[in-house]
């Protein structure tokens, strides 16, 4: 029995690895962030300005910032939510199982592009079509960014969602076509419905996703730290900055500190958006 | 059946151990019989191609030497060489007052050896008409003072502005030496490479940025460097070797190594290889400007 003790913590510990990471990590980050708060002082990050680099005077608001990771996250989501929600429905309720099969691993393959190589296309195709389009001087904007973010959203929302489609009881899809109703109705008056909560966290997740994204945004946005809600302007997203930032900043000065506060912020924004989701899917009874 | 998987469990840790033991002890040994001298050197991006290619030949002339090499960014390198995780730092900036005082702090004096000249070019879209511009005019243009090519006598165009992002070093020496200290207007697009921004400034004909003279070079088919003015009454010089090593182009820098306290035994080595004529030809060769 001594060796089954053994291999219980063992195994126990392996397990829990990941929760003493998450921990870590929050506890290194607040490390590195909170000598910013007593000087130059918390306040300094609630500024409409993101200059760090300066001889007049170093601005570390991150209000640009926010408002870039907002933009390209809304405008991601108008872009993917609609297409990977009907897609999910299709593959799910509507493919044959032939078409199951081809459509399913090339969605996967979409997932598993590196987003630095995506970000390449962004640069060479998707930015020159953008300017064209718009007939803009450069094609480095907001909605370059978002189209290529809902493009890795794509997968995640898809797979997750059909899941959930898929887990709606059959007896349910039965009893509404046995009453009469079509197939198209029996889709969007009882299979939809009952899989939303799931849905609902696919798309929670999808946003995790797009909002954790740095490579391909760095790459395309233009990266001005300048507060617009235009999706034609250039703008500069969190996680980008951090990017671009933390090479060469001097170890230890506010610059690095005030990086290590938006770390944290991002952190805790993706941390709340997967509880959210975790608590929909186990409200529905959907977790496993 | 479950003491049995135990077993195999047991038996895969053990053998994990033990080829862990063997690995280090190996790596003893050949460190014993060659006496490879290791050195490591960080730093710049900018200089990274540069000092890779110093590192190469290096080593060919001393087989007994390994060198690493990685970029990181000059304050990255900087913050090795005080922590001691570097022995040699490539620098494209001098290193600043709070550097040096962190530095004296850990009793460390870095010492500073000059061993390349590095010219930034301003790009521009081959089919602008201007072909040259003042210091005083690019400093307008970077803070955003000057927003149309019509100002300049080119044709009626929004200007789009390219900078490197702020981590760069050439970022900081542009804003030193050009803008004369002031911010770079909030609407310029920064780009996160050379490349990206060569890239930027060859799609739109209002584009303006800048660039190590070493990569005008290789695209002058997508973009043109303009010819710089000092001050008023000055001449406009085009960017060459020429002029950046006769001081009169006005946007250059030098490029720095850095030791702790004076470069001594297989360090001492490198810098010096790196002032030979082998090694000033490097430089030419990979894009930046020799001392001499």
């Amino acid at each position: 029995m001594r060796t089954d003790n053994f291999m219980r913590i063992l195994l126990v510990a392996t397990a829990s690895i990941s929760v003493l990471i998450v921990a870590l990590i929050f506890l290194f980050l607040g490390k590195e962030a909170m000598p910013f708060a007593f000087e130059p002082g918390i306040g300094k990050l609630f500024d409409s300005g993101w200059v760090p680099v300066s001889f007049q005077e170093e601005r570390f608001g991150i209000y640009p910032l926010v408002a870039g990771s907002s933009l390209v996250t809304v405008l991601a989501m108008l872009i993917s939510i609609p297409l990977s929600v009907v897609g999910a429905i299709y593959i799910s309720e509507v493919a044959q199982p032939m078409e199951r099969e081809i459509l399913k691993p090339f969605i996967e393959i979409l997932a598993s592009i590196p987003s630095v190589v995506l970000g390449f296309f962004g640069l060479l195709v998707l930015a020159p079509l953008v300017k064209d389009v718009f007939g803009l001087n450069s094609g480095l904007n907001a909605l370059t960014a978002s189209l290529l973010l809902a493009l890795m959203a794509l997968p995640t929302i898809i797979t997750i969602s059909e899941d959930a489609l898929a887990s709606v009881p059959q007896s349910f899809k039965q009893a509404s076509l046995a009453l009469g109703a079509s197939e198209l109705q029996t889709i969007f008056k009882v299979t939809v419905p009952a899989a939303l909560p799931g849905i609902m966290a696919a798309i929670m997740l999808g946003i995790g996703r797009v909002i954790g994204e740095t490579m391909a945004v760095l790459m395309v946005s233009g990266n001005s730290a300048i507060i617009s809600f235009f999706p034609l302007d250039p703008i500069r997203t969190m996680t980008a900055t951090i990017a671009a930032e933390m090479g060469e900043v001097p170890f230890g000065s506010h610059h690095y500190q005030a990086l290590f506060w938006i770390g944290l912020i991002l952190l805790f924004v993706t941390f709340l958006l997967n509880a959210f989701s975790r608590i929909i899917l186990k409200k529905y009874g959907m977790a496993q | 059946m479950q003491k049995i998987f135990t077993y195999c469990f047991l038996v895969l840790i053990g053998l994990c151990f033990s080829s862990c033991d063997s690995g280090t002890s190996k790596n003893e040994a050949k460190k014993e019989a060659a006496e490879t001298r290791y050195l490591t050197i960080k730093g710049s991006d900018t200089m990274v191609h540069l000092v890779s290619a110093w590192a190469e030949d290096f080593m060919k002339l001393h087989q007994d030497v390994e060198l690493s090499v990685t970029g990181g960014g000059s304050g990255t390198g900087i913050a090795g060489l005080i922590n001691g995780t570097t022995d040699i730092c490539a620098s494209s900036r001098r290193i600043n007052d709070k550097e040096m005082e962190l530095a004296a702090g850990k009793g460390d004096t870095p010492m500073e050896v000059s061993v390349a000249l590095d010219g930034i070019a301003v790009i521009v879209h081959p089919q602008n008409q201007v072909e040259s511009l003042s210091l005083d005019q690019l400093q307008k243009i970077f803070t955003g003072e000057i927003t149309n090519w019509q100002e300049l006598g080119g044709a009626d165009q929004p200007m789009l502005v390219f900078s490197r992002e702020s981590s760069s070093g050439t970022y900081v020496f542009f804003q030193e030496h050009v803008m004369n200290r002031q911010d770079y207007t909030p609407r310029a697009r920064l780009l996160p490479g050379t490349s990206a921004l060569v890239q930027g400034v060859a799609a739109d004909s209002g584009a303006i940025g800048y660039v190590g003279l070493g990569y005008v070079k290789n695209s002058a088919d997508r973009i043109k460097a303009v010819s710089i003015q000092d001050q008023d009454g000055a001449p406009f010089i085009a960017p060459s070797n020429q002029a950046v090593q006769d001081g009169s182009y006005p946007i250059a820098r030098h490029l720095f190594l850095y030791t702790n306290g004076d470069a001594q035994g297989t360090a001492k080595d490198f810098i010096d290889f790196t002032l030979s004529e082998q090694g000033q030809k490097i430089v030419q060769e990979a894009g930046y400007v020799p001392l001499q």
